[in-house]
């Protein structure tokens, strides 16, 4: 799209000119929505449950840089050679880099494994990463973090409800994160990376990033509201969906300047570092940010006129407006005839 | 410039931008002057390269809960043991109260990883020889003929018999000077015999008799002002320890046996050994029969409460457990740093090209609170690093990555208050205040989410998620601040310039482009408007002009209007379809 016609975008959804019915059709998307939650929920159950990380399952972990042989059985028979009776799960992932998972091994173990690994891939001391994980640990990480979630899903409420002075916008950010949080855990799940703590932080980040976003939205609505009681143009939804259609440039800009850098990390991380922190982290991120803005615009806005049309303050004025319309409408009509 | 208005209010608040960078940096540099601060971040161990163990404090025998207290007196304890054992710069902390994260670089020696892991040894031995200030290793030995020969198998734990000939020499060659003799014991010396140990408060050195009675026989100990026997308070401080029921008797015959030898003979001590190491070797002074022995001597404050906590430590040995241990090597840290600085200049580059082609010259606002925002960030990370030894992680990395994003949805924000403004038909000089003061709010209100999910993080969660939300909410205040003291009152002193101001068409903010010719455009000059747009104006007049007329009707006027009304719809129902049901919209 030129720039000019994406101003002219910009003109036409500011004016009311070009809308779209982010509310209008809002029990469409609300199906949509929860087939896509529906579909997520499915996707880890038929998988089997999530891939997870070493972090969760306990274990230990050797990652070796610099290969040149990228051999998968050299490295089972270094694992082997030391401990026997080990399943070694050994994989290429990435170019010149092999990761080795077993179960826990004794601390002399790892070091005995640590120094075959060297030599079967004649590689340096400096080149092996290990990684030893205790039982405990993944349960500890999960735990506080969905303590985490918790304490900040109620305080972002609370602090939502506070600032725009209605608990029905908590209300409606809160389904749209769960839309966020279920589809996006979907994904991940799809895409078959292994859940890691770095994507454990990810997940955490795109709640931040989801109610970011529609706090934003949010608040041109309660600007676009705000003296609706002495306006009768537009009816609560057409507000709320002006509303959203007025800030749709910035949520698109919005979500491609995020989205770009997570991209190039994404991009990097996948292709030449392999599987580990920044691959994960950026991956939740990117499905997190691209679901954040769709669902803010499709699940939080809609949702938040939903549970208002029926109060009776709203619907008194809707009638205002659509009395008025038939007047103006009769009037032309006149005039027409 | 003498003028007032927004311009000079902007030039203000720039100096004021200006006064905060140079602050920080002057606080950078001194530190890095005359401080070990740094201009380069400190790096975690994930990019650096060592060993991170993250351990869990473990109570032997199970059952009980460990208090921060203790917990931090585990971490006191493993520091150290790893200083002792030669391993520089090893960084202890403690984590919500309840792990303990070691970081090393390198790679460690097993030895020191048992050192770790192992729990504190606290015993009571009777004192057979030695005394305060005799660290050095004797200069000239016994001679070999001089040796002590025991006469006879000891008899009691006080009984000199215990010394022969290799414990003497052992006394003689340890130098309790030297580092190593220092070094805490991973193995405890054997209970049942003789063992020489250094007292490093008082520079003593000492050969002392088997265990008496074991640190976990004490059921607690305070500190605290002594008293006289008519209850009065004393000007001194003492420590008091309660023994459990068993050690009570134990206690009671050791001290009849220790005080009955008398005050001058060393063997009237006994010494409170942790690790190894002597922490007290008091006197005898009296006979204690109830189990509650009060230690005197001269305790500062200070030195009361260390001997009482290292006591109740005693009481309660952990041991630690691993929980995870990473060792990365020094090449993948470094390939990981450089992959996620390369990502982060495209994810910016990409940000720039976005930009600029979606804002035009406005774009370069964009880009240029981008590098003050970095900048700042910077500054802030070496500040961090050098008073709160912050290290940046491979996660923190991702969340500065992650937050240009976040940082530039500010500037965006205001920039399409901005454009609506003008769309509105106002001058750009306004279109900048009344926009800045719509978006102000949502700005603040945007951040604030993002403050509150990195505070919770940061104290809620554990391992790197906590690098993560450190950056995180370290950018998301920059970013207030960027947009505050930098891109407002740029904007604002943009506004006055010809390039901008007029609207030019590379300013990104050209009224035609944004659909909307203001009526009037200063000096005297107006612009004639096409001829569709002021008729769409009209008509939106025209509605609310009906709307402000409908409000104002009489109750009479209101039915007549609704009658009409009614009658008219049946006319033009087809026509009314889109819009006219109820809570629908186009």
């Amino acid at each position: 799209m030129s720039r000019s016609s994406f101003a002219e975008f910009g003109n036409e959804l500011y004016s009311g000119k070009r809308s779209y019915p982010f509310v209008g059709k809002r029990n469409l998307w609300f199906i949509i929505a929860g087939a896509a939650v529906l579909l997520s929920l499915l996707i880890p159950v038929i998988k089997g449950g999530f891939n997870l990380g070493i972090d969760f399952r306990g274990g230990s972990e050797f990652t070796v840089s610099n290969v040149q042989d990228t051999s998968v059985t050299a490295g089972e028979e270094a694992v082997t050679g030391v401990v026997p009776e080990a399943v070694p799960r050994v994989t290429n992932i990435a170019p010149e880099t092999m990761r080795i998972q077993t179960e826990r091994l004794s601390d002399d173990q790892t070091l005995s494994v640590r120094d075959a690994l060297i030599g079967a891939y004649s590689v340096t001391e400096e080149d092996v990463t290990s990684n030893f994980v205790g039982p405990t640990w993944g349960e500890d990480v999960s735990r506080q973090a969905i303590i985490g979630l918790i304490v900040f899903v109620v305080l972002a409420a609370a602090l939502m409800a506070i600032y725009f002075r209605t608990w029905k916008m908590s209300v409606a950010a809160m389904a749209a994160l769960v839309v966020v949080m279920v589809t996006s855990a979907g994904i991940y799940s799809l895409s078959d990376f292994e859940v890691t703590p770095s994507a454990v932080i990810g997940f955490l980040t795109i709640l931040s990033y989801s109610l970011y976003d529609t706090v934003v939205v949010f608040d041109k609505i309660r600007e676009n509201t705000a003296d609706l009681e002495v306006s009768s143009k537009r009816t609560f939804g057409e507000q709320v969906n002006l509303a959203v259609n007025q800030t749709l440039v910035r949520s698109i800009n919005t979500s491609v300047v995020a989205v770009l850098p997570v991209a190039a990390i994404l991009f990097i991380g996948a292709m030449l570092l392999g599987a580990g922190t920044l691959r994960d982290l950026s991956l939740a991120l990117f499905v997190g940010i691209i679901i954040g803005t769709l669902t803010t615009v499709f699940v939080a806005a809609p949702m938040y006129a939903k549970l208002r049309m029926n109060e009776p303050e709203i619907r008194k004025q809707e009638k205002r407006v659509l009395h008025r319309r038939s007047l103006e409408a009769g009037e032309a009509g006149t005039a027409q005839a | 410039m003498a003028r007032t208005g927004p311009g000079s209010a902007a030039r203000r608040t720039l100096v004021w931008l200006g006064v905060v960078f140079a602050l920080l940096a002057l606080l950078l540099g001194g530190g890095s002057l005359w401080s070990n601060a740094s201009w380069a971040p400190k790096l975690a161990l994930d990019l650096e390269g060592g060993t991170q163990m993250i351990l869990a404090p473990e109570v032997q025998g199970g059952g009980e809960e460990i208090t921060p207290e203790q917990l931090d007196q585990a971490v006191e304890i493993i520091r150290q043991r790893v200083d002792g054992s030669g391993v520089a710069e090893a960084e202890i902390s403690t984590q919500s109260g309840q792990n303990v994260i070691v970081a090393l670089p390198g790679i460690p020696e097993p030895e020191t990883r048992e050192l770790i892991q192992a729990s504190a040894q606290m015993e009571f031995r009777p004192v057979l020889f030695g005394g305060p200030g005799l660290a050095p290793a004797a200069e000239t030995p016994t001679p070999e003929d001089q040796l002590p020969t025991p006469t006879a198998e000891p008899t009691d734990a006080s009984d000199p018999n215990w010394i022969t000939a290799e414990v003497l020499q052992e006394f003689e060659s340890t130098d309790c000077t030297s580092p190593e003799a220092l070094q805490p014991a991973v193995e405890p010396a054997p209970a049942d015999q003789p063992m020489v140990a250094c007292e490093p408060d008082t520079q003593g050195k000492y050969i002392l008799g088997p265990v008496e009675v074991r640190g976990t026989e004490i059921e607690s100990a305070d500190y605290g002002m002594a008293r006289s026997a008519q209850g009065q308070t004393l000007n001194e401080w003492v420590v008091n320890i309660d023994f459990n029921d068993e050690a009570t008797e134990t206690f009671r015959e050791v001290t009849e046996r220790l005080f009955s030898i008398g005050s001058g003979d060393p063997r009237n001590q006994f010494a409170i050994v942790l690790d190894g190491i002597i922490v007290s070797a008091p006197t005898t002074n009296a006979v204690i029969p109830d189990g509650r022995p009060q230690i005197s001597g001269s305790f500062t404050e200070e030195s009361a409460a260390a001997l009482a906590e290292q006591l109740k430590y005693g009481a309660l040995p952990i041991s630690f457990e691993i929980q995870s241990e990473q060792q990365i090597s020094a090449t993948l840290g470094a390939d990981q740093l450089r992959l996620g600085l390369i990502a982060g200049v495209i994810g910016l580059v990409l940000v720039a090209v976005y930009s600029l082609f979606q804002y035009r010259m406005l774009g370069l606002v964009t880009i240029a609170s981008l590098v003050v925002a970095g900048a700042l960030t910077y500054l802030a990370i070496c500040i961090l690093g050098w008073t709160e030894n912050y290290r940046l992680s491979l996660a923190g990395v991702a969340g500065l990555i992650v937050a240009i994003g976040q940082t530039a949805d500010s500037f965006i924000v205001y920039f399409e208050r901005i454009r609506d403004e003008l769309r509105d038909g106002r001058g750009l000089v306004s279109a900048v205040e009344n926009g800045w003061r719509r978006a102000k709010r949502t700005v603040l209100a945007s951040k604030a989410m993002n403050l509150l999910a990195a505070v919770v993080l940061y104290f809620v969660a554990v391992g790197n998620v906590r690098g993560f939300a450190f950056t995180l909410g370290l950018t998301a205040i920059a970013d207030l601040v960027v947009v505050f003291l930098f891109t407002h009152p740029v904007m604002r002193l943009l506004a006055m310039t010809r390039f901008f101001g007029e609207g030019h068409r590379w300013s990104g903010l050209d009224p035609s482009r944004l659909g909307v010719l203001p009526l009037y455009r200063g000096a005297g000059r107006v612009r004639h408007k096409p001829v569709e747009r002021p008729a769409v104006e009209l008509r939106g007049r025209n509605k609310a002009a009906a709307g402000e007329a409908e409000r104002r009707m009489t109750i009479a006027e209101r039915r007549l209007a609704e009658q009409r009304k009614a009658a008219e719809e049946q006319k033009t129902v087809g026509a009314q379809a889109p819009g006219s049901k109820e809570g629908d919209n186009r």
